[in-house]
Order: C-alpha cells, then structure tokens, then sequence
C-alpha cells in the first residue's frame, strides 16, 4: 500500500503534529473554530474515503449520515440544558451506522452508476424527510442550546463549550480515528476491501463474501461521518437539513481528490485545502464560487489527464472500463 | 374527491410530468449514450430559464427566447464537451461527479454575474395569456395546456428521430452497448458532441419553457436534478419511453401526494423509486447495467 | 506507469499540505481589531439576502439603511461607519457561518439583520453568546422578542404575531365564517398563521385548512386546485417576495379571486406591486405601514428614497432606514461611546421614533409598538383602509427581560 519514502511523509505528519498542538498559542478564537471546522470536516471526508477510495464506492449520501447525526443530538438535547456527551455521542454515531446499514443494505445491490444515483436519491429522501415534516424545526433547522458536557455524580467533569476544549477534543478525535483507519487498511479486511475494490470478479472468485465486505466498509465510513456530523452540531449548536444534502458529499469527495484517493490521512489535508480556500475567496472576492469551481474543475482536469503518468488513481478494474478504441476516438 | 376534481389534478400532474420528461430526457440521453453522469443538468435548466426572462427582457419575443435560448445551450453544450466532458468518458465516475460540482459552482456565479440575484418573472407569450373556465369557480391557464402540447410534440420527434433516422440508429447502438458501437468507429466523437449538447439544449429547453409559469430564480436548479435522475432511474438509464413513464409517476405521486400526504408528499416520489428498484433494478425499460 | 522510482519524494500530498499551511498562516495573520479608539469608523456588518427570493426586500433594507447614515453625513451619534456586507441568501444552515465571520473574524461593532425568520433565529442566538448588538430590520420570528429576548437584541419591524393578529377580528367583522391558509411551511408562515387563526377562530371563525408549501417553492397549482374544490369564504395566506409574485398571479390566473376573496399579510403586496399588475387588485393586507400615510415623516422618506434609488419606498426601505434611526439615537446618548453598553441600550429601548409608519417606541423585549393598518390595493398601490388595531403590543411570550 505505501508508496512513499517513510521519512519525509512521517516528518511532515509530525510537523504538522506540532502546529496542530501549538495552535491556540498564536490563533485567535475565530481561528480556533476554523480548525475546528477543518478538523470536523476531515473526519468527515477520511471516513468518506474507506468507502470511496478504499472500497471504490462512490457515495452521494454521506452528508445524509453527517446530519442526522446532527439531529440526533438536536433532539436528545434537553432545551435549554446540555445533552451528556457519553450518551448522546454514542448514540449519535449508531444512529448513523444504522442509516448506513440500511441504505447500504438496499443500495450496494446496485454497482457502478446506479449505484451513486441511489445514494444520492436516499440522501435527498432523507433531506426532504427532515425539511418538509416538523421534525426539528423543519426547514430553518433547530438549535442545541447548550453544547455537551459530561455530567458524572451532579459534577461538570468537561464541558465542549469553550472553543478550547472544542478544538482538542477534535484534535485527538481526529488523530484517533486516522490511527484507526490506517490500520484498518492494513488488516486482513483492509486488503480484501482493496481487492474486493480493484477486481471483483477474481475476489469473487477467491470466495471472498463481497457484500458484506463492502457494507461493512460502508457502515464504518457512515458511522464516521456520523461521528463528524455530532460535532459539527455542537460546535455551533445548530443543524438544518442542508446538512443531508449531497452538495456535502460533493464537498468531501473534493476533499478526497486533493488529499489522495490511496491516502487515509490526504483527506485531512484535502479538508484544510478547501475549507481553506472558500475561506479566503469569500472574504476577498464575491464572486467566490466562480473561482472554486473553476479549480475544481481544474483540479479534475489535470488529474483526470494526468492519471497514467502519477499512477494514483488507476486499478486494473478502471482499466477494464475504458474501451480499446478510446484512445484513438477522443482527442 | 369529485370526478371533475380528479380530472384537473390529473391534468395538473400531467403537466408537471411533461415538463420534468423534457429535462429528464435529455440526462437520460448523456447517461445512456455517453455513459456521463451530469450532475450540473439543473444548473443548465435554471440557465434555461434565466435566459428566457433576460432576451424576453430585452426583444419582448418569447419565440426569440425559445430558439435562441435552446441554440445558445445548445452551443455551450458543445464547447463543454469538447473541453472538459469528453476528457472523462469511460474514466471514473467520481471524476465527473466532481466535475459537474465544479461547473455547478461555475455556471451558478456565471448566473449571477450575468442576469443578476433577484427572482423574475416572464410574461407568456400575449396569444397564450388567456384562461379557460373548467369548473364554476376555477380556471385553467392556456398557457399551461400549451406546455403540455409543446413538449408531447417534442417527444414525439424524439420518438420519431430515435426510431426512424440513421443519427437514432446510432443512439439506439450506442445506448445499447456502448463498448461495441465505439470499436466499430462509428463517427462516435461528433455524436457524443451532439448528444451532450441536445441533452443540455433539452435542459435548459425545460427552463425555457417553465420560465412563464415558475418564478426564476436562483434555487431552480436543485430540485428539477433531483427529480429529473429519479425520473431517468425509475425509467431506466438510456431510455426515452422509460423517461415518459417515469416521469408520469413521478407527476402523478407528486400532484397527488401534496394533496392527500402534504407532510410527506416529497418523500413519496422517493418511496416510489426504492419500490420500482426492488422490483426492477434496471428500471422499468431499462436495459440492464452500466 | 512508475510508482517508486523517483528519487526525490515530493509527493503530491507534501507539496499540498506545504501549500495548504503557508496559506493557513497568510490568512491567519492579519487580525482585524475591534474598533475600540473613540475616533475609528463604528462597523456595522449588514447580513442579508442579496440573493435569492427574497434579494428585494434585502436590498431595499440595505438602501434605507445608508439613506439615513447619508442624511447625517456618513456619521451615527458623530462616528463614522463602516460597513461590511455579507449575503446570506436565506439560507439558515449557513446563518451561523455567516455570522460568526462577521462577529469573529470582521469583528463587528453590531449586525443589522435579516429578512428570512430561521436566519435570524440563528443570528439571535450568536448574538446572545458573544453578546453582539443585533438590530432585526425584518425578521419577524416570535422568539427573537420572545423566548430568546436579550438586551442586546432590537427588532424595528414587527413580530409575526403583529402583523397578522388583527387580521382575524377585521376577516371576522366581514362576516367571513370559514377560511383557507396557504403558506410556506417555516417559522415565519406558521407563526403568521397561527396568530391569525387565534384571533379569527378567537371571534368564531373556522379554519377549514391549512396548506403548506415548502420554501421557497412555487408551485401551488395542486393546492389552488383545491382551493376551488373545498370552496371557502376567503382565503389568508403570507408568503413574501418572489414567491408573493407567483402565487397572486397563479391565484388570479386560476379565476380564483373573482369568488374567493385573497387576504393576506401585508407582504404579499409589498414591494410587489409592479411586479403583480391587475392581479393584486382588491387584495385586502394587514400591515404596519401603507403607501399613502400622509405624515410628514413619510412623505419626506419617500422623496429621498427615491431620489436615492429611483424605486419607490416601501415597508422594507422604512425598516431599514428605523433601524438606522434607532443605533443613531443610542450611539448619540453614548456620545459614539460604544462600550457604554448598557446606556446605550437603555436610550434604545426608551427611543421614540418619528418613522415614516407613524408613531415608533418598543416594548420591555425590544420589539416595536406600533399601529396595524388594514389596506387595500388600489390602482397598484396599497391604500390605506382603517386602522386594523391601534398600538398593538406583541405578548412577547416567554421572554424574561423587564
């Protein structure tokens, strides 16, 4: 799986490390969130990624997982008081795991394309579930008062509501969770999710149990997607349905393109490029979207160009895809 | 619910399903032929419309607005797939997902940068502007039955070219099996041109043609894509009479859902394509996988 | 295809993740700082919606806003101002993004906003965390002067409950037993809704249903089709902007106002006039303002904000030139002082306003208390009919400011 010299990646993880410790040293409050956001939405996009790169499923539906997460603390959260975090975030992370299951349950029937608009139709039903009935406030979405706080014996032990406390706590999160898929990729299930992924056909044939293999990877991306969207709730206490909405996915799976497909931790830097970028054009330009869509598809483009020479990107099942003639036929 | 009540909330829904067969066709073309998945097909719709209020706006000829709408999106289709589209054929689906998020972010400011933020309204054309009496207290604006007319004569040529001419012929291999049809030269690269572009020139066509009974604004876009890819899902990817069909259902669960189960009538068409999935995973005339 | 033979290892990912923290740091580094000397700029961070449905109504707020900042000279209680611009788009689940850009990283002295409820719903609760000045040129959610009120939060519009609360008793005096509602489905159409439906079911009416459309669509012909079929009375709705366009229009082009009467709160007619034409003609609205009130105050609001703007004033522009009026009176009785916060607050909430709708103070939760007009739209204006309810006071249910 690694295809880069161990010392300059792992220094470069280290460095980043210790900018990541020393931040609140040199940040401003503001800034502080914005890690925060980044680190959010990296959790988001390398949970994405097991599914998307590791098991080669792309999915429109993440962000549906990412928000009912969100929901599920809105609605376990007492008015005005602070919801226990050991309680709510577990139950959180389930709710999303079960989603997943069961969306995946009915959508990895499917394969290839039908399989990305299924997702991406769930993920809709699922936004329009949560915008059009009462559920939490409907369309203009609902509020968590109060951010979560572990309460043990009538004593506050830790409180998410400084942003502080916040940003560590995502810290080691993140940490956690990238330390978990990285070796998750290397397990035995790790490998027969990459086969599974590059050639189905002879995974099959080796009599590896594809379907569950590959809901399995869906569930965990889920649940970490579920896990993001927790704390993406609480660090601003409020959720609305657009959180369900694919233009999420969408975003994370940019995320996951920048940072590297094969990569587990790309997509962190994946997050901090993009949510770095849209924070910099909309405070400069107001015409932001046009300037990110265009790197986008420029991003796309050169990647997509440039796929055989850097070798990231192509398996031997994408090269079964594309057609012998293609070659000559589009220039 | 009356007979005459049921009649005009049928009528309602068939118009909607016509309208939402027109965009839809068009995305089932580029997927079926192309094998491109085009997130940004309702970005080109609400461009559609867009348009339509801006050269109404400025020649105050509707008929202006529907031919030189459909050919400036037709020209733009063109250019995009020469550019961007075509470097993606048979690559990843991911890559043109991403894609289309980027043109959607693109076309969105070029939107606004263009024809501005506000909402607008278009006036329909002065000779269809009038109302008929249905029952004693409601009426059916003409307008709306001409939608109706215009886009099953647009089906129809589309039948029509599909089943009869050599251009359709080549559709027809090409959504059949692709790999073949490209192994065998025929002519694809200017086809492929085409098709992306009549499929967007079919989107924004809707757009067009929406614009006098719909508000233009900003937001059009994200619920016609939704609804136009369940649409091409139920029917089957790559087939037109698939897209008539879907559609169909999708007006009717639709029109009826708001009236009986408004809590959940989106919900509904949702509900419908996970029944359709399970019973056919292809489609109702879908062809099998891509 | 060459995987590990380069010698020099510059993956993509370390030049990205390079690239990614130099301009993390570029971007961090320049803080702005609040204005805390007496002799800079107050910043005002204007957040609302320059796009969309309800783009109108943002933008003639924005225009009244700086009229009056123009007619002191650019200057509130003798500071100068600045002004930041964000658009919200009337999308609530980018409100607390946008806000705290303007509170956190802009550093505003106060916001002025918004249009759409659920944005201000979540501006209000930012506002009452980092304890910013809020002024609430439209949004009518009955929480920000409510259950959610603070001292540092004003609203110079009305709250929902207001605007449409007489309504009942004036569709109840007519005689009108039994009544449709049609609205968008979010906080502002319901709570519109309900506050007319206590008043009218108050006086014996009955509400024999109540339809909903998600926002923003517009789509109504299925629900104006049953309109037809349940036969009410008369039929209340609110809906604002681009949506009050199309649905006045689809209303009259289903023949439906010629046996229906359509009823309405105030913003189905305002600032949508021209838009409309022959279609809002006879529309009866309740609103605290009409077109033709003939105070001085308005007559001299109307000549320069169309001189300013070249469109014609409406409830919109007034709103955003009050809430001008009012920072100016509480930045004068703090001599521009801004950190005198609570004096500043207590001249605001005293503050009685000579607006172009009349006579302007506010109640213990900072919301306006103020006269309700019924008007009828004649020959494309809204004429001022009665007075619906004089000096109505919204309940400001569950706030606990005294």
């Amino acid at each position: 799986m690694s295809f880069r010299a161990p010392s300059l990646a792992q220094a470069l993880l280290v460095v980043a490390l210790v900018v990541a410790l020393t931040l609140p040293l040199f940040a401003s409050v503001y800034y502080l969130q914005f890690a925060s956001k980044v680190l959010i939405t990296g959790v988001l996009a390398m949970g994405l990624n097991l599914a998307v790169g590791q098991g080669g499923m792309v999915s429109l539906c993440h962000g549906a997982f990412f928000g009912v997460a969100g929901y599920i603390l809105a609605l376990a959260s007492p008015g005005y008081d602070a919801a226990p975090l050991l309680t709510t975030l577990p139950l959180a992370v389930i709710g999303s795991a079960a989603l997943a299951f069961l969306i995946g349950c009915f959508a990895l029937r499917t394969r290839g394309v039908y399989f990305i608009m299924v997702t991406l139709a769930f993920g809709e039903m699922l936004f329009y579930l949560f915008h059009d009935s009462g559920i939490a406030g409907g369309s203009d979405g609902a509020f968590i008062n109060a951010r979560p706080e572990i309460l043990i014996a009538g004593r506050q032990w830790f409180s998410l509501d400084k942003p502080l406390a916040f940003y560590f706590v995502m810290l080691a999160l993140t940490v956690v969770v990238a330390g978990l898929l990285t070796m998750l990729a290397r397990s035995p299930f790790g490998h027969a999710l990459a086969a599974v992924r590059d050639n189905e056909r002879r995974a099959r044939s080796l009599g590896f149990p594809i379907f569950r293999i590959r809901l399995s990877a869906f569930v965990i991306s889920g649940a970490l997607a579920g896990l993001a969207g927790y704390f993406a709730a609480a660090q601003f206490g409020f959720v609305a349905p657009q959180m369900l909405s694919w233009h999420v996915s969408a975003a994370a799976l940019v995320m996951v393109l920048i940072g590297g497909l094969r990569s587990v931790t790309g997509p962190l830097i994946g997050a901090l490029v993009l949510t770095g970028l849209e924070e910099v054009l909309k405070a400069e330009f107001e015409n932001w979207k046009l300037i990110e869509g265009l790197i986008v598809i420029l991003l796309v483009i050169v990647l997509a160009g440039g796929l055989r020479q850097l070798g990231f990107l192509t398996t031997s099942a994408q090269r079964e895809e594309v057609a012998p003639a293609s070659g000559a036929g589009h220039a | 619910m009356s007979l005459m009540t049921f009649g005009i909330q049928l009528l309602n829904a068939f118009q909607y399903a016509m309208v939402l067969f027109l965009v839809a066709s068009g995305l089932t073309l580029v997927f079926g032929i192309l094998g491109y998945i085009n997130l940004a097909h309702g970005a080109f719709y609400m461009l559609g419309a867009y348009l339509a209020y801006w050269i109404v706006a400025k020649t105050g000829s509707f008929a202006l607005a529907m031919i030189g709408g459909t050919v400036i999106a037709f020209v733009l289709g063109v250019v995009l797939e020469r550019t961007l589209v075509q470097r993606l054929y048979g690559r990843d689906h991911l890559m043109q997902v991403l894609l289309s998020f980027g043109l959607i972010l693109v076309l969105d400011d070029a939107r606004q940068i263009l024809f501005g933020k506000d909402v607008h309204a278009v006036a329909p054309p002065a000779w269809l502007n009038g109302t008929i009496q249905l029952t004693d207290n409601l009426s059916y604006s003409v307008y709306r039955l001409a939608i109706s007319a215009f886009c099953l004569v647009v089906a129809a040529v589309m039948f029509w070219v599909i089943a009869r001419t050599r251009i359709g012929m080549m559709v027809r291999a090409g959504a059949e099996n692709r790999e073949m049809t490209r192994a065998l030269g025929i002519g694809f690269d200017r086809l492929n041109r085409y098709v992306f572009a009549a499929g967007i020139a079919l989107a924004a066509l809707g757009g067009i043609v929406i614009a006098p009974i719909s508000t233009v604004f900003p937001g059009m876009g994200d619920g016609m894509l939704i609804l136009s890819f369940v649409v091409v899902v139920l029917g089957g990817i790559g087939s037109v009479g698939g897209a008539a069909l879907g559609a169909l259902l999708v007006g009717i669960t639709d029109t009826f859902g708001k009236v009986f189960f408004p809590s959940i009538s989106s919900i509904l068409v949702y509900l419908l394509m996970a029944a359709v999935l399970v019973w056919r995973p292809s489609g109702l005339l879908g062809r099998g996988e891509i | 295809m060459s995987r590990n033979r380069r010698p020099l290892l510059i993956t993509r990912r370390s030049l990205l993740s390079g690239a990614a923290s130099t301009a993390a740091f570029a971007v961090a580094s320049p803080f702005p700082t609040p204005a805390l000397a007496q002799n800079a700029p107050f910043k005002i961070g204007l957040m609302l919606p320059y796009t969309g449905t309800y783009a109108k109504l943002g933008q003639f707020i924005d225009d009244g806003f700086r009229l009056y900042v123009e007619q002191k000279g650019g200057k509130l209680g003798g500071r100068e101002i600045a002004f930041v611009q964000i658009d919200d788009e009337s999308k609530p689940e980018a409100a607390t993004d946008n806000m705290n850009r303007l509170v956190g990283r802009e550093k505003v002295d106060a916001v002025i906003g918004t249009v759409h409820s659920g944005v201000a719903m979540a501006m209000v609760k930012l506002a009452r965390d980092t304890n910013t000045l809020l002024i609430i040129p439209n949004a009518g959610a009955n929480d920000a002067t409510g259950a959610a009120c603070a001292p540092n939060i004003f609203r110079t519009s009305f709250s929902n409950w207001q605007a449409t609360y007489p309504m009942g008793k004036v569709m109840a005096d007519a005689g009108i037993k039994n009544v449709a509602t049609i609205t968008w489905k979010y906080t502002a159409g319901k709570e519109m809704i309900d506050a007319f439906a206590e008043n009218f079911t108050g006086h014996g009416g009955k509400v024999v249903a109540d339809l909903t459309v998600p926002f923003p669509e517009v789509e109504f012909q299925a629900l104006l089709t049953q309109i037809a079929t349940l036969k009410p009375d008369a039929v209340f709705s609110f809906f604002a902007g681009g949506g009050a366009v199309k649905f006045v229009k689809d209303y009259a082009a289903a023949g439906l106002n010629k046996s229906i009467p359509l009823y309405g709160a105030g913003f189905l007619t305002d600032g949508t006039l021209p838009a409309q034409g022959e279609a809002a003609e006879g529309i009866k609205t309740t609103l605290h303002y009409a077109d033709d009130l003939d105070h001085p105050a308005n007559v001299a609001f109307l000549k320069a904000f169309k001189a300013k703007t070249s469109n014609e004033g409406d409830i919109y522009g007034v709103q955003g030139y009050d809430s001008a009026a009012l920072l100016d009176i509480g930045l004068t009785a703090v001599g521009g002082d801004a950190t005198a916060r609570d004096r500043m607050i207590a001249a605001m909430a005293a503050a009685k306003i000579d607006s172009p709708r009349g006579p302007l103070s506010f109640n213990k939760a900072h919301n306006p208390i103020q006269d309700i007009y019924l008007r009828e739209v004649r020959n494309g204006r809204n004429a001022r009919l009665s007075v619906a309810q004089a000096a109505v006071d919204d309940p400001a249910r569950g706030c606990k400011l005294s």
